[in-house]
């Protein structure tokens, strides 16, 4: 037995609401955030990532009150990301009760705030989103949910992450993200050779194999999905069972 | 029944309260000797620095407070390390509730990241914390430092090398991982704490 490779579920939140549709049966609110999250948890799901879409002041504070009610009825860890700039953001999500913030674009901009995050609230608590695309110079890291390029490589930047102090970096493959055809395993092996903090893999899953291929091929330490789970496309009991038959040690 | 958590300078202590909460119980938050003392259960949560929080504990003599508590006390996370001897964290003296000392772990291979986080085994529990439940059941973990096996470990957990996910000496009780973020398997170890 050893440390259990974790399967993840996103929800993306816009004025306290889950945006994409589900299948859920037997929700009373199949769109509440806090409801889907217990029935994720319920099913197995290992932690679970809110990501605040909304763009307005007003739809933050709904944000920091929905983590709030997450907080108080879900008994498993949650990260939280989205609109998150400054000290003072991650301090007002973390006092609202998320265990983990994920930042991006705000690393990207300003790559101190990885530095000021892991000295005030501890690396474990930091995320570091990086979305990339591999193009003929190989991959490079995007903004603004990737519709700005920069010039920051891929591996670089992970290691830069990785040295400022992050805990843990979430790594989605624009190229592979919604095709539904598998990992970016690849350059998630890379990733996994290159740094000493754990990686989570995003974009790409379609099928139970995909996620088997992330954690063997790709070396991930947890696998990221937002519309295979949410459309009940997979039962995460069943691709646990899955992937614990595949030798996979997971949590079941 | 009366539940407090004890105040002081770690984080997290939030997650505990919720928690409690689900089983029906309003705890409280609370630095105050008298209302510490004349409590039914202690839980001494959090997640910080060693000699920082040390540090914190003898200014406000919350150190030989908790040593003399006489109710089932549970320690967890930050919580179980400063109940041992000494911690290798800003290389520190701690309660010594427990005959250990805390280390920081040292990886032997790549895969060995540290701190160790998310979701592990417990091998052989035993003790009323652990009532009802079978070998290897999984708990959360986030820990840099751990305390070795010793003759006070009641659940073993192995990572880099086997160390102690749980102690237990008299009325003191600790975990080295959260129960408050293990889903219905850390509520069962809360509800356990609960009936002691």
């Amino acid at each position: 037995m050893a440390l259990a490779k974790r399967i993840i579920p996103c929800l993306d939140i816009k004025d306290g609401q889950t945006v994409k549709g589900t299948n859920f049966i037997n929700l009373r609110q199949a769109g509440d955030p806090v409801e889907l999250g217990k029935a994720y948890s319920e099913q197995g799901a290992d932690e679970l990532v809110y990501l605040d879409i909304t763009a307005s002041h007003e739809g933050r504070k709904t944000f920091t009150s929905m983590v709030q009610q997450v907080a108080a009825q879900i008994s498993i860890p949650f990260t939280v990301g989205g609109g998150i700039n400054e000290l003072a953001d991650v301090d007002r999500l973390l006092n609202a009760g998320a265990d983990k913030i994920s930042i991006n674009s705000a690393a990207l901009r300003r790559p101190e705030l990885i530095d000021e995050i892991a000295r005030h609230f501890g690396s474990q608590v930091c995320v570091v989103a990086i979305d990339a695309k591999q193009t003929e110079e190989g991959w490079f890291c995007y903004l603004n949910g990737g519709r700005v390029k920069t010039e920051r490589k891929l591996l670089e930047w992970a290691r830069e992450v990785n040295d400022r102090g992050a805990g843990e970096i979430l790594f989605t493959s624009m190229d592979h993200d919604g095709v539904k055809t598998g990992f970016a395993n690849e350059a998630l092996a890379q990733l996994a050779d290159s740094l000493s903090i754990p990686v989570i893999a995003s974009g790409g899953a379609g099928n139970m194999e995909h996620f088997k291929d992330a954690f063997t091929l790709g070396k991930s330490d947890a696998a990221l999905a937002a519309s295979v789970f949410h459309f009940g496309e997979i039962k995460i009991p069943d691709l646990k069972q899955y992937l614990r038959n595949e030798g996979i040690e997971v949590r079941l | 029944m009366k539940v407090a958590i004890v105040k002081y300078n770690a984080g997290n202590i939030c997650s505990v309260v919720n928690a409690l909460n689900r089983v029906g119980v309003s705890p409280l938050v609370t630095d105050n000797p008298e209302e510490l003392l004349s409590a039914d259960k202690i839980l001494f949560p959090g997640q910080g620095e060693a000699k920082n929080t040390m540090a914190y504990l003898k200014e406000h003599k919350l150190d030989q407070l908790i040593r003399d508590l006489k109710q089932p006390v549970l320690g967890i996370c930050i919580g179980q390390q400063l109940m041992c001897r000494h911690s290798e964290e800003g290389d520190v003296d701690c309660l010594g509730i427990f005959d250990v000392d805390v280390l920081k772990f040292r990886p032997q291979r790549h895969e060995d990241k540290v701190p160790h986080m998310g979701w592990n085994t417990l091998k052989q529990p035993k003790d009323a914390l652990f009532k009802g439940f079978e070998e290897n059941e999984f708990v959360y973990f986030v820990h840099s430092f751990y305390v070795p096996v010793c003759a006070q470990t009641t659940a073993v957990t192995e990572y880099i090398q086997p160390f102690s996910a749980s102690l237990h000496k008299d009325n003191f009780y600790a975990t080295q991982f959260h129960p408050e973020k293990s889903g219905n398997v850390g509520e069962r170890i809360i509800r356990n704490f609960l009936d002691l």
